[in-house]
C-alpha cells in the first residue's frame, strides 16, 4: 500500500455552509424520527404491540424503519453534497 | 455437552491470527513517520475506511452481547442496535467533515485547532484514555469468555492471547495495520452474519419434539436445570460434577412450543414472514433464581416459562429495559437516558473519530461514513434474525447469553461454527487495536507534548506511542482478568455515557458557537467526564453488581447518567465561555 508516509493534499479543505446546513436539516429530520420512537416506547409502550403491516408489530417495523431511514438519508446526503460541490466549483469557475 | 473443543475452530482462529500479523508486518515498513503511524498517511481509500468503521465499531458487545440479549429476552437487544446505529447520524451529518478538516492525528487536534491550548489537549487526552480503557475492559472480558468454552483454555489465557496479538499489530504498523485488520474483520462479520441469517430463514421454525401434541408437555415444561457452586468452588450441574461425563453438563435450550395454526414446522420463510410467524408462536424461555445454602454453597435454578411471541417482540422484557413498562418516573428516565447516550456516544468515541484522519479529505470522510452506515446498519438488521434464530435453535447455553451466536452457528454445522467463532475473536482484535491506537496517540501526541512543552520529533512520538501501546495493552489485559465476572454490555454503556458527556458538548459548541472559549472547552470535558463517572459509581447498578450492596441505598435516582450529564456538559461550556469571554478575548 504505497503512500502511507506522505499525506495526500486535500482538495476540499474549506468548510461549506451549504453542506453544513443540509447536514443539520437532515439531522433534525432523523432526530424527530428517533425521538418519536423513544418517546413512544417510554410513554405508550402498549402502542408498540399493534400490528399495522405484514403481521409484524410496530416495535419491529419502527426499529427496522429507523435503520433503513439512516441508510437512505446517508445516501441522499452524499448525493446532495456532490451536487453542492459541483455547483460551488461551477461558481468558482465563473468567478475566474 | 454444549461445548466441545473444535479442532476446525482452533485452526481457523490460528489462520486469522496469522493473516492479521502478516498484514501488520507487511505494512510495518511503510509507517515510519507519525503521519504514517497515527493516520496511515491519510491514504486509506474511502471504501476500505468505511468497512473499517464497521470493523472498529462492531465490537464484542454488538456481535455477542446484542445477539445474546435478543436470544434470552427478545426485542430489547434490538433497542441497542437501533441506538448504536442512530449515533452514526450525528457522526455523518454533524461531525465527519469538520473533524477531518480541523484535526490531524487525535480527537484533541480538532478541539484544539482554534485555541492551541495546553489545557484542552490535556483534558481531551485524559478523556480519550478514560473512555478507551472503559471500552477496552469489556472487549478483553469478551475474549476470555470466548476462549474458555471454545478452546478449553482459562479466561486469563484468552485475554493474554488477544492482548499480545493486538499489541503486536499496533506496535508494528499503527493505524495502517489496524485499518486493514478492521477491514478484514468488518467484511467477514457482515458476510458470515448474512450467510447465517439466510440459513436461519431457510430452516424456518420448528416445534421441538418434547412440546409436540402427544408428548408429555407438562413434564417437559416442568424440567429445571440446576447449578450448585460449592464453598470450595466445585460446580455441580444437574446433580453431577460438571464435565465428569458427557451428560454432566447443562442441556442446550431455545425451543418453540407452539406454531400458528397448529403447524409443527414452517419450512423456509421470508424475513417478514419469519417475524410474523414468530409473533404468533409460543417460545420457551428460561429464567433463573440464585439462593445461598446453609453449607456455604450457592444454588441457581433455571426454570422454563412459555412466552407468546407477541410478548417477545415487544420492548421491556429484559432487566435493562424493564423500565419501559414501569410506571415509575425514574425507570422512564433511565430508559430515555440510555437511548440518549447511545445516540450521542458514537460521535464522541475517540477510536471512531481518529478514523476520519486516515482518508485524504472531507469528501472521503463523508463517503466512508456512508459506507460505514450501510454495513453497520445491515449488520444491525441481521442481529434481530440472529438473536431470534438463536432463541429458537435448541442450541443455546442457559447460563451464558454471550455464546448465543456461536452456538447458533454450531447448530448449522461445524465449519460455520468454526468461522463464526474465529470471527468473534477477530471482532475483539479489530476493536481493541483501534482503542489502543487511539490511546497511544493521545499519550504521544497530546499528553507527552503538553507535559514536556516542546514539540517532539516524529521518531520520538512514534517511540512514545509504541511504548504507550504496550503499557495500555498490558493494563487492558490486567483489567480484563480482574473484571472477569463483569457484564460486558454494562461496561460499554459506561463508555458511551462518559464519551457523550465529556466530548460531545465541547465538540458541538466549538463547531456551532463562535462564543466558545478554551476555558469553556477544558472545563466542559472535565465536568462531563467526572460527573458521568461519579453518577455511574453512585448508581443502583453499580451498588448491586460491583459493590454487592443494597441497590436501594444508591445515591442517584437512576443508573444511566446521560440525560443529566450531557446537558450539564453543554451548560458548562456555555456558562464558562460567557464568563471567560472578555478575559480571553476569544470570541
Amino acid at each position: 500500500m504505497p503512500g502511507f508516509d506522505h499525506a495526500t493534499k486535500s482538495v476540499d479543505e474549506a468548510a461549506s455552509p451549504r453542506r453544513t446546513r443540509l447536514g443539520l436539516q437532515l439531522f433534525c429530520v432523523y432526530l424527530a424520527l428517533y425521538v418519536g420512537f423513544v418517546l413512544l416506547n417510554a410513554l405508550a409502550p402498549e402502542r408498540m404491540a399493534i400490528t399495522p403491516f405484514a403481521g409484524v408489530n410496530l416495535a419491529v417495523l419502527y426499529g427496522l424503519g429507523l435503520i433503513v431511514a439512516a441508510f437512505l438519508m446517508a445516501l441522499l446526503y452524499e448525493v446532495l453534497c456532490r451536487r453542492i460541490d459541483r455547483q460551488d466549483a461551477g461558481r468558482g469557475g465563473d468567478a475566474k | 455437552m454444549i461445548y466441545e473443543p473444535s479442532k476446525i475452530a482452533v485452526s481457523v482462529f490460528l489462520l486469522f491470527v496469522a493473516v492479521t500479523l502478516a498484514i501488520s508486518f507487511r505494512l510495518g515498513a511503510q509507517a515510519k513517520s507519525s503521519q504514517g503511524y497515527f493516520a496511515a498517511g491519510g491514504g486509506i481509500p474511502w471504501f476500505v475506511n468505511g468497512i473499517a468503521f464497521a470493523g472498529d465499531y462492531l465490537s464484542a458487545a454488538s456481535f455477542l452481547g446484542i445477539c445474546g440479549m435478543i436470544a434470552f429476552y427478545g426485542y430489547d437487544g434490538f433497542l441497542y442496535s437501533i441506538g448504536y446505529l442512530a449515533g452514526w447520524i450525528v457522526a455523518l451529518f454533524v461531525i465527519a467533515e469538520p473533524i477531518r478538516r480541523l484535526g490531524k492525528f487525535t480527537f484533541a487536534d480538532a478541539l484544539d485547532s482554534k485555541f492551541k491550548s495546553r489545557g484542552i489537549r490535556l483534558s481531551a487526552a485524559v478523556s480519550t484514555l478514560v473512555v478507551s480503557l472503559f471500552y477496552l475492559i469489556p472487549q478483553m472480558v469478551g475474549a476470555g469468555a470466548l476462549v474458555k468454552p471454545l478452546l478449553g483454555l482459562p479466561h486469563w489465557a484468552g485475554v493474554s492471547i488477544v492482548g499480545a496479538v493486538v499489541v503486536l499489530i499496533v506496535v508494528t504498523a499503527g493505524m495502517a495495520s489496524t485499518t486493514y485488520v478492521q477491514f478484514l474483520k468488518g467484511s467477514l462479520l457482515v458476510l458470515f452474519s448474512g450467510w447465517l441469517t439466510v440459513l436461519i430463514l431457510q430452516r424456518g421454525l420448528v416445534v421441538d419434539e418434547r412440546y409436540r401434541p402427544g408428548s408429555s408437555t407438562t413434564d417437559a415444561l416442568a424440567a429445571t436445570q440446576t447449578l450448585r457452586v460449592t464453598a470450595d468452588g466445585e460446580r455441580i450441574v444437574n446433580g453431577l460434577p460438571q464435565g465428569e461425563s458427557k451428560d454432566a453438563d447443562f442441556w442446550p435450550v431455545g425451543h418453540i412450543s407452539k406454531l400458528p395454526d397448529g403447524k409443527l414446522e414452517t419450512g423456509p420463510l421470508g424475513p417478514l414472514e419469519f417475524l410474523s410467524t414468530l409473533q404468533q408462536s409460543e417460545v420457551v424461555l428460561w429464567s433463573s433464581a440464585t439462593k445461598a445454602e446453609p453449607d456455604g454453597s450457592t444454588l441457581t435454578t433455571y426454570s422454563q416459562r412459555v412466552v407468546p411471541g407477541a410478548e417477545i417482540l415487544r420492548p421491556g422484557n429484559s432487566p435493562t429495559f424493564k423500565g419501559v413498562r414501569s410506571e415509575r418516573i425514574q425507570d422512564k428516565l433511565n430508559f430515555l437516558s440510555l437511548m440518549l447516550a447511545l445516540f450521542c456516544g458514537t460521535a464522541s468515541l475517540p477510536h471512531i473519530l481518529i478514523r476520519y484522519y486516515t482518508v485524504k479529505d472531507q469528501a472521503a470522510a463523508r463517503k466512508s461514513t456512508v459506507v460505514g452506515i450501510a454495513s453497520i446498519g445491515f449488520f444491525y438488521v441481521l442481529t434481530l434474525f440472529l438473536g431470534l434464530g438463536a432463541m429458537t435453535s435448541g442450541a443455546i447455553d442457559v447460563t451464558n447469553s454471550n455464546m448465543a451466536a456461536p452456538l447458533l452457528a454450531r447448530s448449522m454445522g461445524e465449519l460455520l461454527f468454526a468461522m463464526i467463532s474465529a470471527i468473534a475473536f477477530t471482532t475483539v482484535l479489530g476493536t481493541v487495536s483501534g482503542l489502543i491506537v487511539a490511546s497511544s496517540g493521545a499519550v504521544a501526541h497530546d499528553l507527552a507534548e503538553s507535559i514536556v512543552r516542546t514539540p517532539l520529533t516524529d521518531h520520538e512520538k512514534i517511540r512514545i506511542a509504541k511504548l504507550a501501546a504496550v503499557v495500555v495493552g498490558v493494563l487492558a489485559m490486567a483489567l480484563g482478568i480482574l473484571f472477569e465476572k463483569m457484564n460486558v454490555n454494562f461496561l460499554v454503556g459506561w463508555a458511551f455515557s462518559v464519551a457523550a458527556s465529556a466530548n460531545l458538548p465541547s465538540l458541538i459548541m466549538l463547531l456551532f458557537w463562535k462564543g466558545t472559549t478554551r476555558q469553556g472547552i477544558t472545563t466542559a470535558i472535565l465536568v462531563g467526564m467526572i460527573s458521568s463517572l461519579t453518577w455511574i459509581l453512585l448508581s443502583e447498578d453499580t451498588f448491586r453488581d460491583i459493590y454487592g450492596l443494597n441497590p436501594a441505598d444508591a445515591w442517584v435516582p437512576f443508573s444511566q447518567p446521560g440525560i443529566v450529564t450531557i446537558p450539564l456538559g453543554f451548560a458548562t461550556v456555555i456558562l464558562v465561555s460567557l464568563l471567560t469571554k472578555e478575559r480571553s478575548g476569544e470570541s
